[in-house]
């Protein structure tokens, strides 16, 4: 019996060698090539190693297309959504699972029900109103429509919930203020839930396309993603360059995913409360 | 101040910055959207009230409305059975003691975190028909009417599905997993005093209990996929003609490109309907297979 399940798992290894190799070699075709003379790109067959690496294709990138500055803007608007959406989400759950008030559990349902309205929806009147405000091509018209969604606010409800009374009935016998109990009892309580959000809100913005698609034009506040939608534009087929542009592209997803692993992957499975 | 004034006011100054958000860009932008499906507007002109005209038009002449919804419903069919199967399989080896688990699974799980645009760029080039790596492949096994990927209309979707499954097959993987790893041991246990094979206990104990994650993996993926965008723009723009014109990108021309908002509007409304519908009949229809403890 041990032995065939041993035999079993062996097997099972071999499979799964395959399958990581067909998932991991995109990403190594993606460095080779950007290692690669042009030249080289189109010789036949395909060589997986180039025979002398062109680390001067990454200069190249970087001389021809700010990817500093793409980088900067999205880490600056990345990062301000993530914040700002855990700072308005967990007032806002404090208040649906920590306080009474008329009409709480009505609110909340308007709130989820939000969730189901797809981003194309509202996406149209936002840029309506960014481009009134003339707030095209500023950081505040990439970050604010995004701050506000009811994903954040349901999770940290939910979590918020699990905490037990007791621990905040023994500080207001002293006197503390709800915004004390927010901030020094519910909120260090839930570093696993907020850390989770935080890396799931910013890995989210970070890939988002179509919101700063929509309202940047100006190369300069360009975040990566339609940086490097509008790179391939302009290199169509300069595939070296291009996969050059895609390797650092990706690169800060692959630093973010090694140190955060842990949250991302329980961030994932906890969306499954949504069921 | 009663107690309990006082409280409701302290509960609405919590709520306050995101409600004032909410109102604007969430409650106000639905409002706001709703109104401007029964209008004509190019963000220049007046805009002029035309009732249903947009949705009837949209419904009854709009051939390439009707070319992009087939596409959109081509890739859901495509993709949603594909990642359920393979995260299922992937799962169910993963979360046995099989040796190097860890990094098969952060090897599956990887491409879900990196942006679509940058595996859409990737997976442009392994398609290239000439030099692409795809190809070259099926050339080594002996296939030798190679396919012209992205520029074949016949292929150019499938193109689509097959880096899109890549991608995403990762989060089914660990929607999964975690869902095996809920089943406690003890039912396995009894199964297997019962003297249940590995086939049975799969069929009627492992299936039965992941139902619920089952279903609640679908019907992410296929609220996802209708929503499908990000791969088409990069990889194909669309075409070869509309070969992989998607709903949303049709919402994102005529509202961004042609400026046709009213229309673009009643597009993404049609598409909230059809994801609307889409999920309902999952649910109605959950009470026939998930179960619940």
């Amino acid at each position: 019996m041990r032995i065939k399940e041993k035999v079993l798992n062996w097997s099972l290894f071999c499979l799964m060698v395959i399958v990581a190799f067909i998932m991991l070699v995109p990403f190594f075709w993606m460095f080779s090539t950007s290692l690669k003379s042009l030249g080289e790109v189109f010789e036949y067959p395909p060589k997986w190693i180039p025979s002398q690496p062109r680390w001067e294709n990454y200069a190249r990138v970087w001389s021809v297309v700010p990817f500093g500055r793409y980088l900067l803007n999205s880490v600056i608007v990345s990062g301000s959504i993530t914040l700002l959406h855990l700072l308005v989400a967990s007032l806002s759950a404090f208040a649906f699972a920590r306080l009474n008030f008329p009409g709480r559990d009505k609110l909340f349902l308007l709130y989820l029900a939000t969730l189901m309205v797809p981003g194309q929806v509202t996406m149209i009147p936002n840029f309506i109103l960014i481009k009134l405000l003339r707030l095209t091509d500023t950081y505040t018209g990439l970050i604010l429509p995004n701050v506000f969604t009811a994903f954040g606010v349901f999770l940290l409800r939910q979590f918020f919930m699990t905490i037990p009374k007791d621990y905040e009935d023994a500080a207001r016998i002293d006197g503390a203020s709800r915004f004390y109990i927010y901030s020094r009892i519910i909120l260090p309580l839930s570093v696993p839930a907020l850390s989770t959000l935080a890396v799931f809100t910013f890995v989210f913005q970070w890939n988002n396309l179509l919101w700063p698609l929509v309202v940047v034009s100006k190369d300069s506040m360009k975040t990566i993603t339609i940086g490097l939608a509008s790179f391939q534009g302009m290199y169509g087929t300069t595939w070296n360059l291009l996969m050059a542009a895609a390797v650092m592209g990706i690169l800060p997803s692959i630093v973010a995913f090694l140190i955060g692993q842990r949250f991302l992957i329980k961030g994932i499975t906890l969306t499954g409360l949504k069921a | 101040m009663t107690l309990r004034r006082k409280e409701t006011l302290a509960a609405w100054l919590f709520l306050l910055p995101g409600f004032v958000g909410f109102t604007i860009f969430v409650f106000g932008a639905v409002v706001f959207s709703s109104v401007l499906s029964f209008f004509e507007w190019d963000m220049l002109t007046k805009p002029t009230f035309v009732g249903l005209r947009n949705f009837t038009k949209l419904f009854l002449a709009d051939k390439t409305f009707h070319l992009v919804f087939r596409n959109t419903l081509w890739f859901v069919l495509g993709t949603v059975p594909t990642r359920v199967l393979l995260g299922l399989i992937f799962a169910l080896i993963l979360v046995r003691n099989v040796p190097g688990r860890t990094f098969f699974r952060a090897a599956i799980f990887l491409p879900v975190i990196i942006p679509t645009v940058a595996a859409a760029m990737v997976w442009r080039w392994i398609f290239n028909a000439d030099f692409g790596l795809l190809n070259d492949f099926l050339y080594q096994i002996g296939v030798s009417n190679l396919p012209r990927w992205l520029s074949d209309p016949k292929w150019a979707l499938v193109a689509i599905v097959i880096l899109s499954v890549w991608k995403d097959v990762g989060f089914s993987t660990v929607m999964f997993m975690a869902g095996l790893q809920s089943i406690p041991t003890t039912v396995y246990e009894a199964a297997k005093l019962d003297g249940a094979n590995a086939w049975k206990t799969f069929v009627h104990i492992t299936l039965p209990l992941l139902s619920p994650t089952t279903f609640f993996v679908i019907v992410i993926n296929v609220i996802s996929s209708f929503q499908v965008f990000d791969q088409a723009y990069v990889l194909t723009g669309g075409g070869p003609g509309n070969a992989t014109n998607t709903i949303v990108y049709y919402i994102y021309n005529n509202a961004f490109q042609w400026f046709r908002m009213g229309y673009a509007a009643a597009i993404a409304w049609v598409l909230f309907g059809i994801i609307f519908i889409a999920t309902f009949v999952q649910f109605k229809y959950q009470r026939k297979w998930v179960y619940y403890e």
